[in-house]
């Protein structure tokens, strides 16, 4: 079975960096960012991109709608 | 091979499963980092979205901190004295009864100031949708005690710890309302956790449904945070509130 | 088709709100207006034009139920009397703040307080100089009449949404409970949402899509916005002083002495008139139909003609103030009137004219 697979985009200007989406990540994908954005807060990122599941918890939560969510799903190869 | 694909070829490739609904506006909220207006917000106007009647919807401002809720919620809407978005809301949609109507109000607007005009709205079965966020506090004006702050919770008007003989228990209207014979769904939720969004939408949903059908007042409270006013970071303040506000306001279905 | 009826004050307003196509009322029962909601009840006018008739839960209720409606676009009513009508001031300035339209009653008792179930015109103030929060006018017609309380429905409609501003109309329990001989006009059909949207669609909520979305507020953060909302409110109301002014003049040709009063106490001093005359003193009148805008250039010029001027209220002098400002020390401006719910009699009237400018 291929795995399904996922991508996103934080509007970094939007963030507030208020840190619920790194903690309802289930993967571990987001992380604040130590640069600030032009408001002054530490943006999320996706430090840890390649295990992002497209499961959208972080957008769920996310109060600012600061991300969004791609989902790739690879066909199954054939031989 | 695509078990090497980058973010960047998922981003091109990939399906797009999740964005800003077009029905909020594309200004930065003004409420604090990590509160829960925001989801409260952005799920309302998803499912009038998803329902196709965001052109046919007219919501109701309170005053609170969701007092400039219409510069972000991209739809008709009225901003109403502090209180009286239920009697507003009756207004609009005895004159419209194939609209949406519903009004948006924290604690202190709904629970304190405006109870006379949310108890007589639903006991009329006025057909709306009344989306109540309770946090504890009222958080706008500075963090000030409100009808639902708990026992023992500092604010800047309890600044010892709510006084139970003092100023009374915090109110649990949703209970109350849930007895009027015109509400036809009282239900309690929150939106700190994704899980909990996913049924604090479908509640909503279903909430907007009712008035379709024209079945009466419905009802969604969610229980929210406020860091600002709790005085703790984001991610504790959600830990605070379940661990001392979902006892005191457990989640679920109260009626309907 | 027009109708001659006898009828109570508050039964032709009410009559007239349901042949003016009005498509709501909300109020809340009280004392000397209660028939308005009596008459509607009773009348089902529901069933004639289908306009909405709801006994709000207070008058706070009613009048953001009036707030709602006419946010919506549509043709909103609500009447109360005195101590009602300080309870409905939080909506009637956010109505003016927002600019909606919307006709108001009260049928004025004496205070203050809970005070007496009897006429009164001691609400002027309150309607006149603000009553709510912040810098607005209400546009104020005050009936002599059970035939003006039919007319003004129509009238204060006209300006209520030519301006988009809320109109009052300030009566009395005189006017309210009296019977006299009314014609009504014929109904008028109410505007369908069609209508509704294509003339009131660019401000009105009644459903948009995002790009074309109205909102309806009184709120502005930025001092700066506020203070330019407020001047455009305040040049509207330039305006309205131009061109709304209403009065009616009796005897004013070669009067001596000239009477100000309004509604029931202008009925009072039309006999006062008739009274001086066989006692030789030649007295005017001067009504004002409009309270505000007040018909103080009318006032003025009078006053150049006349010895004194007497404002004669069923209060302790509050017109007296505006008649004052109008004259502009050209003549003495005294006050006469009985109050807490008594009426002056013509005599009484007299009496106090002479003792200020003759005796």
């Amino acid at each position: 079975m291929a795995k399904i697979k996922g991508a996103i985009v934080v509007d970094t200007e939007r963030c507030k960096g208020c840190n619920l989406c790194v903690v309802a990540c289930p993967t571990d994908v987001i992380a604040l960012n130590k640069l600030v954005n032009g408001k002054g807060f530490n943006p999320a990122f996706p430090e840890n991109h390649g295990a992002c599941i497209a499961c959208m918890s972080c957008s769920l939560v996310c109060p600012d709608m600061c991300i969004t969510v791609y989902r790739y799903k690879p066909q199954k190869e054939t031989v | 091979m695509s078990e090497n694909i980058t973010p960047e070829e998922i981003i091109k490739k990939g399906t797009l499963v999740f964005e800003k609904t077009k029905l909020m506006t594309d200004a930065h909220l003004s409420y604090c980092p990590g509160c829960g207006h925001g989801v409260a917000h952005r799920i309302t106007m998803e499912v009038l979205e998803e329902m196709g009647v965001g052109d046919q919807a007219i919501g109701i401002a309170p005053v609170g901190c969701s007092v400039l809720a219409y510069d972000f919620m991209n739809i008709d809407m009225q901003q109403a004295a502090h209180g009286r978005a239920p009697a507003v809301a009756t207004g609009i949609k005895r004159l419209y009864p194939e609209k949406y109507v519903f009004t948006y109000q924290g604690d202190g607007d709904l629970a304190a100031i405006g109870t006379n005009e949310t108890i007589h709205a639903c006991n009329r079965g006025e057909n709306i949708v009344i989306i109540f966020v309770n946090n504890g506090i009222y958080g706008m004006t500075g963090g000030q005690m409100a009808p639902t702050t708990l026992e023992g919770m500092v604010s800047s008007t309890s600044p010892y710890g709510r006084d139970l003989g003092m100023t009374g228990h915090p109110i649990k209207i949703t209970e109350m309302l849930a007895m009027l014979p015109g509400v036809c769904y009282a239900t309690r939720h929150a939106v700190h956790k994704p899980g909990l969004v996913r049924k604090t939408k479908k509640a909503i949903k279903k909430a907007f449904e009712n008035q379709r059908d024209k079945k009466g007042t419905s009802i969604i409270e969610i229980v929210s945070n406020c860091n600002s006013g709790w005085k703790m970071t984001p991610v504790k303040s959600n830990e605070w509130l379940e661990e001392n506000m979902l006892p005191v306001f457990p989640l679920g279905d109260i009626k309907g | 088709m027009e109708e001659i009826k006898l009828m109570k004050g508050n039964e032709a307003f009410a009559e007239a709100v349901i042949r003016e196509g009005v498509d709501a009322y909300f109020g809340y029962p009280i004392t000397p207006q209660s028939e308005v909601i009596e008459y509607l009840m009773l009348e089902e006018p529901y069933k004639r034009t289908g306009m909405v008739v709801l006994q709000a839960e207070s008058e706070i209720g009613a009048i953001h139920m009036v707030y709602g409606a006419a946010g919506a676009g549509k043709k909103a009513v609500t009447s109360s009397s005195s101590p009602g009508i300080s309870l409905k001031q939080e909506g009637i300035s956010y109505m003016a703040g927002s600019e909606l339209p919307c006709v108001m009653l009260n049928v004025v008792r004496g205070g203050p307080g809970l005070g007496t179930i009897q006429p009164s015109q001691a609400d002027y103030f309150q309607t006149v100089k603000g009553g709510g929060h912040g810098d607005y006018k209400l546009i104020v017609l005050a009936p002599a009449s059970v035939q003006e309380m039919a007319d003004f429905v129509e009238d204060g409609f006209k300006m209520a949404f030519k301006y988009r501003t809320p109109v009052m109309l300030l009566s009395d329990g005189l006017i309210g409970q009296m019977m006299e001989k009314v014609q009504l006009k014929p109904q008028k059909a109410r505007l369908s949402n069609e209508e509704i949207r294509e003339k009131y669609g660019s401000w009105a909520t009644i459903g948009h899509k995002p790009e074309e979305r109205t909102i309806i507020t009184s709120l502005e953060l930025k001092s700066e916005r506020q203070e330019k909302h407020n001047h455009k409110l305040q040049a509207k109301y330039r305006e309205i002083e131009k061109k709304e002014v209403r009065l009616e003049k009796f005897n004013c040709e070669n009067a001596d002495y000239l009477l100000v009063a309004y509604g029931s106490s202008a009925r009072i001093c039309q006999k006062t008139i008739q009274l001086g005359k066989e006692k030789g003193i030649n007295i005017g009148l001067i009504r004002p139909i409009t309270l505000w805008p007040f018909p103080s250039d009318e006032i003025n010029k009078a006053a150049d003609k006349v010895k004194g001027v007497l404002s004669v209220e069923l209060s302790a002098g509050q017109m007296v103030d505006d008649v004052r400002l109008a004259v502009n020390g050209k003549v003495p401006v005294e006050h006469y009137g009985r109050f807490g719910g008594m009426i002056h009699s013509p005599d009484e009237v007299l009496e106090a004219l002479e003792k200020n400018f003759i005796k």
